[in-house]
């Protein structure tokens, strides 16, 4: 296990390293970031003074020597636009997306997995027939589109949630989130159920498909015909088996929750990273855009590796790369 | 979720709407506004950007201040004279305290000006107003700021900066965001700042103007054009600025929302690049070879003009939300000729203009413009085409990100020139000196002495170029307010720029509450008033 995980931890530092590489040079090539920031009223020299003090006149190698050294010792540079450290502005940005995507989380696999286990043990029932139905729905209806519609419909029309924003926070075990409030909890639902709703159908759709697979092998056949109950079988027989691919999955979509949650965050106002991001692009804040771009990759590298570990966790024949040694 | 009850209807309605899921009391008058932008920083000399300009004005005072034409007024300064050519006597307002208690006097305008243009890290400061300057402080409440030249702008300028305590000339950016250093002599205190998020101000009790109505303010930055409407419905606020259009009809006929909306100085204007030099490849004769640019005739720039049905643009394509131009400045505004009108939509003497001038059979051309900056952008470049093409100019559009076009139209070219022989872009006076715009983007290029940075189109009129120059080098402003406006109708009649429309600003607020509007299209909570 020790080997797996340290050679995972090398090939992620070289990963890094040349994803760091393609994004800068990227970004380099796409207008200038002087354009967006300097108001246009300004005297010209105001614009070199800028590209100086943002060694924006440099050569992009330079550029990049400087941020790769910064970089190692732990400084993605500073926002071209709040003149702050990239990365303080991503932490504080941070637990906004976080308790977004854990909800969503959360609330993906509470209704997805019981409804798809449903569907996938009575497969021809009506009920089976209509979760599934929804479960197009759910994949197919966009994002953007689905989040108006709830605006429109709980918070203009029955008036039960607020619209948009994250609402007060509170600190619970040294953490400061919206999720220990009631008025957080009020702001986080609708958000959070949007980013879901995807999810929701994609893990009922999971769950249906492991459990009309297992269902249909012989161990299962051999603990009906030993007499176990329905609900036995469904707990300690069919449950581990449909979670291996379920959590594969579902930790890979906690990835892209956090990493790309942008539109969700931009309807609702949501003061997390999305925005942060979204604005950044936009107005060529380069070292936000790398630092972000970053993140996520160094974000995948760690998911990926976690599920791993759960994976042969779960699953006992499975032996990591490594274990041999 | 905070709900306001200013009057008994707004406190019924939000009982309807919201009353089961407030969690904090009903407060007597906090007053809630979301905006499209939110500031970059709090620190009021960190960036000259619109927005955070706009929230400066909150908590920080100018010596100058600038009604909603942008027409100048007193603020920290109750008057201001020239005491000589080069020179600006302010007398300073007796008995303003800042929010931490410290006296107001000279010596703060002076730490001011020490530290507003050298704020590290500045992604665009506010040195442009300041350079140049010399301050003297003649005693407490009186101030003389000189410059090298005669300069009848200093009090403009001044307008730009806000004043803060001397005791914070070395403070630093992070101080005011935080609320350390922000203490300023303005309508509100700063409260809380949580970016992204909210911003939370509180009314100064010891303001030295009139007393704002509301105990407090929280403001909130939605971008989402739908969705700030939503919350404005839904009661969750009672102020937005920029209605999305598609929103505008259903709030009109809502009861217990008041629109607001009048015709901002944002002008949507083509470029025509009229020089001989260099021969660029957006335009080409129909075998598709690139011609020497047509708009050096004039008849061909006044055949563009004619050709474009700005009404039309207004009514299909803006939904009501523009106002056909024919100068930089919408009327009522600083430096708007009552001389010129828009020109009207004439396709055959567009025609006719286009074969005087030798161009019988049209020719071949690419007009570019940035996406998503503008209001509709992408489509009036879109409905520009198709009009050009119906006088025989076979139009193709490309646009771009802004990040994009912005380089490319200032300096994509050969040689750093600007690279489009035709574009569309915007501008906004955001000065309210009335040369502005002629200084940027019709007098000739020359570029050490500042003059023509937006000119990118070659226009070059010695007569309109010493118009400009005497009216800025006069110190009696009616003087040279009178040259701007001739040297503005000599540039428009002659195309120096084709004006498309200005763009028309849009505010919702719930009943109850007015808003002081005019023709800037920023939200300035200053201007909130109680409906009695």
């Amino acid at each position: 296990m020790f080997a797996f995980v340290l050679r995972r931890g090398m090939q992620s530092v070289v990963v890094l390293f040349v994803m760091s590489l393609i994004v800068f040079s990227m970004i380099n090539l796409v207008g200038d970031p002087v354009d967006m920031l300097v108001n246009p009223e300004s005297l010209p020299d105001e614009i070199e003074r800028v590209r100086r003090d943002f060694g924006l006149d440099q050569p992009v190698y330079v550029q990049y020597w400087k941020f790769l050294t910064g970089a190692l010792s732990g400084d993605l540079g500073n926002s071209f636009v709040f003149g702050r450290p990239a990365l303080t502005l991503m932490a504080e940005r941070f637990p906004a997306t976080l308790e977004l995507a854990i909800c969503a989380l959360i609330i993906a696999v509470t209704i997805g997995l019981p409804l798809g286990v449903y569907a996938g043990l009575r497969p021809d029932g009506l009920g089976a027939r209509f979760i599934m139905g929804l479960s197009v729905l759910g994949i197919s209806i966009p994002t953007f589109w689905l989040g108006l519609m709830m605006i429109i419909v709980f918070s203009v029309i029955l008036g039960w949630l607020p619209v948009s924003g994250r609402g007060e926070t509170a600190v619970f075990l040294g953490i400061e989130s919206s999720m220990f409030t009631l008025d957080g909890l009020k702001h986080l639902a609708m958000p959070a159920t949007n980013l879901a709703l995807f999810k929701i159908a994609m893990v009922m759709r999971l769950a249906r498909a492991g459990t009309n697979e297992v269902m249909a092998q012989d161990f299962i056949r051999f603990a009906r015909a030993k007499g176990l109950s329905s609900r036995r079988i469904v707990r300690a027989h069919l449950m581990p088996n449909i979670l291996i691919p379920i959590v594969t999955v579902v930790g890979i979509e906690f990835g892209t929750l956090i990493a790309f949650a942008t539109v969700t965050e931009s309807i609702f106002a949501w003061p997390g990273l999305g925005k942060l991001v979204i604005d950044a692009i936009v107005n060529l804040d380069r070292p936000i855009v790398v630092a972000y771009l970053l993140f996520v990759v160094a974000l995948f590298l760690v998911l990926n590796l976690v599920v791993d570990i759960i994976y042969a966790v779960l699953d006992p024949r499975v032996r990591l790369q490594g274990d041999e040694e | 979720m905070t709900k306001s009850i200013l009057n008994p209807r707004g406190f019924l309605s939000a009982l309807a709407v919201g009353f089961a899921f407030s969690t904090s009391p009903l407060m007597a008058a906090d007053l809630t506004v979301a905006l499209a932008a939110e500031p970059t920083s709090m620190d009021p000399h960190y960036q000259n950007l619109t927005i955070n300009n706009s929230m400066a004005t909150q908590v920080y005072d100018a010596l100058v201040l600038q009604d909603v034409n942008q027409k100048l007024i007193p603020g920290l300064a109750v008057s201001w004279t020239p005491v000589d050519d080069r020179t600006w006597e302010f007398k300073l307002r007796p008995g303003v305290k800042f929010h931490n208690g410290a006296a107001f006097a000279a010596e703060d305008v002076v730490a001011t000006m020490k530290r507003a243009a050298n704020v590290p890290n500045s992604p665009s400061s506010f040195g442009t107003f300041i350079k140049g300057k010399t301050f003297e402080v003649v005693d407490d409440l009186t101030l003389r700021v000189s410059t090298k030249k005669p300069y009848p702008f200093t009090p403009n300028d001044m307008s730009r900066i806000a004043i803060i305590d001397s005791a914070f000339v070395d403070a630093t950016t992070e101080d005011f965001n935080t609320g350390k250093a922000s203490f300023g002599t303005g309508p509100f205190t700063f409260s809380k700042w949580l970016p992204g998020d909210v911003l939370k101000l509180t009314r100064n009790e010891a303001y030295w103007g009139k007393a704002m109505e509301w105990d407090s303010v929280t403001v909130r930055p939605i971008g989402d054009g739908t969705t700030r409407s939503a919350a404005l419905i839904a009661g969750d606020v009672d102020f937005i600025e920029r209605v999305a259009p598609s929103d505008l009809p259903n709030l009109e006929k809502r009861s217990g929302v008041t629109i607001f909306k009048s015709v901002s100085n944002r002008l949507l204007y083509l470029t025509l690049h009229m020089t001989d030099e260099p021969i660029k490849p957006y335009v080409t004769g129909h075998d598709g070879k690139p011609i020497v640019s047509p708009f050096r005739d004039i008849r061909v720039r006044q055949a563009v003009s004619l050709a474009i049905h700005r009404q039309a643009i207004a009514d299909r394509v803006m939904d009501g939300l523009s106002a056909p131009a024919g100068q930089f400045s919408p009327k009522g505004y600083i430096g708007y000729s009552a001389n010129l009108t828009p020109d009207g939509y004439d396709p055959k003497r567009a025609k006719e203009l286009l074969a005087e001038a030798g161009y019988k059979d049209g020719f071949k051309l690419t007009i570019h413009g940035p996406a998503g900056r503008y209001s509709n952008d992408t489509r009036i470049l879109e409905a520009i085409a198709q009009m050009l093409s119906r006088i025989g100019i076979e139009t193709s559009v490309e646009t771009m990100p802004a990040s994009v076009f912005f380089k490319r139209f200032s300096r994509g070219g050969p040689n750093k020139t600007p690279e489009f022989t035709v574009a569309m872009s915007g501008y906004a006076n955001g000065s309210g000196e009335p040369s502005h715009p002629l200084r940027i983007f019709i007098h000739t290029k020359q570029k050490a002495r500042g003059y023509g940075p937006g000119n990118r189109n070659g226009y070059s009129n010695a007569k309109v170029d010493k118009l400009i120059e005497d009216g800025r080098a006069s110190m009696d402003i009616a003087v040279g307010e009178k040259a701007f406006i001739q040297a503005t109708d000599i540039a428009m009649r002659e195309y120096a720029l084709v004006p498309i429309h200005h763009e028309i600003a849009t505010w919702a607020a719930r009943d109850g509450i007015t808003y002081e509007h005019g023709a800037l299209d920023t939200t300035f909570i200053h201007n909130f008033r109680a409906k009695k």
